[in-house]
């Protein structure tokens, strides 16, 4: 869908899709560098479960009627990619729930 | 509205949410909402694709999502925090299939071959096809399917070099027949994708365990450049900006990572890193002195300061719990203890914070390399649990070690050091640690996990 709408601007489009990514890769420095040592595996799974966004790509895949081949990767696509969504965001979360100050120290 | 338009708004909202996500994870107080707030962006740019005009048939997305939810969901909740390299390797690689399969079926159903679309597709199924299987691979040696010990034999670096330009031949031949024959193309196509998930396994066989940490980091990093890729191929900006987002991540961990074991990212990937054991030529004086649980009682017992190096033989042995008891005794029994983390220690970043707080010890607890290093002089005790190369003084007094420069914890610097180990074979990197056979340097041999055990054991007789 996007790609039709984008084939009589193809040049504008790409700039302008170059552009995103330059921005977005100084944005991403600028404050991931700030994340502490301590948060670092949290970060790790977390940008898993970020890297799961393909789930989009997956869904428009999956959801144009293709032939067999292209509702197989289509719809392995979506499996992984809702994997890492849903696993990355609730181990990370499981995982942060630990970061706490205890300064009682007890037991949970 | 316009659906395109409405798509995209929402995908810079969800946009906004992921940066903002992140900057929360800055501090472990805000570092939970800000995963939410992720989570939240992540659901809005799935709901508004899904209500998306060019799909037609939800039976199979809907099929995908259930079981992808139930599968992620479930291993959420049963993997164990020793297990998180794993599980990150792991995700890593379900995040490059993911991008070969959505640049596969875009090369599919493409039916105006443009230069620029196969190039992004071409570069989303190479960069997906070698996270996926490089990741499987370190997924394989973290788990110890197979041997943590880098594998190596003659011409690798030849074979690897070779097959890399075979692919980016068949890309280039790829993009040069664009107009020849459907069929044809299609074969090279094919090729690309078993070439690049060949590259994937010969890059990660010849590094070692101790080095894993660099290696999830940078596949980390290239699941999230794949994405980017997929995202120029299907021409969608929300897989661009968080791509980069995740490429960022990657590679500034990789750089952290590096930086903390002195060492090239290119020596790293290529250098076959422990493969044999390397002796420093350095004189190894004094003996081992070996103690028992028991007198450890009475250093500790007698310490006002203790310091715990940890690294991965305390994740092996699960000993966190049993160590954070002994911090606790320790502490009522009046010393101060605070847990010395080095960068490097475990296998990925971050690992052993993650295991003690996991333990419940509050992270203020813990301190960085840099910080503890200008006060250790002055610390009674330092008790490394299952750390090796991290805390080895060849890496300040031996030119000749292959570690030498590496930033280490200097615990042989501190009063006295109770090295808690299982035997004397050496750490990961196969290096002969000189550590052992200090004149301060005391070693209790044995499971970690029994061994404080039994100290915490001779605190509650008395």
């Amino acid at each position: 869908m996007d790609a039709i709408t984008c084939s009589y601007c193809r040049e504008a489009c790409l700039i302008s899709m170059s552009m995103v990514l330059i921005l977005a890769i100084f944005v991403g420095f600028e404050v991931i560098s700030k994340v502490p040592a301590r948060l670092h595996t949290p970060l790790m799974s977390g940008s898993n479960a970020i890297s799961g966004i393909t789930l989009v790509g997956a869904i428009l895949a999956a959801g144009h009627a293709g032939d067999s081949l292209t509702i197989i990767l289509g719809t392995s696509a979506v499996i992984f990619a809702t994997i890492n969504v849903v696993g990355g965001y609730m181990v990370t979360d499981r995982m942060l729930e630990m970061f706490k100050k205890k300064p009682d120290g007890g037991e949970k | 509205m316009n659906t395109y338009l409405l798509t995209n708004l929402i995908y810079i909202v969800a946009a906004v949410l992921f940066i903002f996500g992140l900057k929360m994870l800055t501090s472990p107080v805000t570092a939970r909402k800000g995963n939410l707030i992720s989570a939240i962006g992540m659901l809005l740019a799935v709901v508004v694709t899904l209500l998306s005009k060019g799909i037609i048939d939800y039976k199979w997305i809907a099929a995908g999502i259930i079981a992808g939810s139930i599968i992620g969901a479930f291993s959420a909740r049963v993997v164990a925090m020793t297990q998180m390299p794993q599980m990150v390797a792991l995700f890593n690689g379900f995040g490059g299939i993911t991008s070969l399969f959505v640049g596969w079926a875009a090369y599919h159903v493409m039916t105006a071959f443009d230069l620029f679309t196969t190039t992004t597709v071409f570069l989303a199924v190479l960069i997906g096809g070698v996270t996926f299987s490089g990741s499987l691979v370190a997924w394989g040696k973290l788990a110890t399917y197979i041997s943590g010990r880098p594998i190596l034999f003659r011409g690798q670096t030849f074979l690897n070099g070779t097959l890399f330009i075979g692919t980016l031949v068949a890309g280039s031949l790829l993009l040069m027949n664009l107009q020849n024959g459907y069929s044809y193309s299609y074969a090279i196509f094919i090729g690309i994708i078993i070439l690049s998930l060949a590259l994937g396994i010969l890059v990660v066989i010849p590094i070692g365990g101790a080095d894993m940490p660099v290696v999830i980091s940078l596949l980390n990093s290239y699941s999230g450049i794949a994405g980017c890729a997929a995202g120029f191929a299907i021409q969608n900006n929300i897989l661009i900006v968080a791509g980069a987002l995740v490429g960022a991540s990657g590679i500034i961990l990789t750089n952290v990572m590096c930086k903390a074991m002195n060492r090239s990212i290119t020596n790293v990937l290529f250098g076959g890193f422990g493969a044999t054991a390397t002796k420093g030529d350095m004189e190894i004086e004094g003996e081992v002195k070996p103690i028992s649980p028991e007198d450890t009682y009475f250093i500790l017992e007698a310490a006002s300061s203790v310091v715990f190096v940890p690294g991965y033989g305390m994740a092996v042995a699960q000993a966190q719990h049993t160590l954070r008891e002994l911090g606790d005794i320790l502490e009522e029994n009046g010393s101060e203890v605070r847990y010395a983390i080095h960068p490097v220690a475990g296998r990925m970043p971050g690992h052993m914070n993650v295991l003690l707080a996991e333990a419940n010890v509050p992270y203020d607890k813990l301190v960085e390399m840099d910080d503890i290093n200008k006060t250790i002089a002055s610390v009674d005790v330092c008790v490394v649990i299952g750390a090796n190369d991290v805390v080895n003084p060849a890496a300040r007094e031996s030119k000749s070690s292959p570690i030498y420069g590496m930033p280490v914890i200097n615990v042989d610097q501190a009063k006295t050091v109770i090295v808690l180990k299982r035997s004397m074979a050496p750490g990961f990197a196969g290096i002969d640690n000189n550590l052992f056979y200090k004149e301060n340097a005391r070693m209790l041999f044995g499971d970690a996990k029994s061994s404080i055990g039994t100290i915490v054991s001779e605190f509650k007789k008395s």
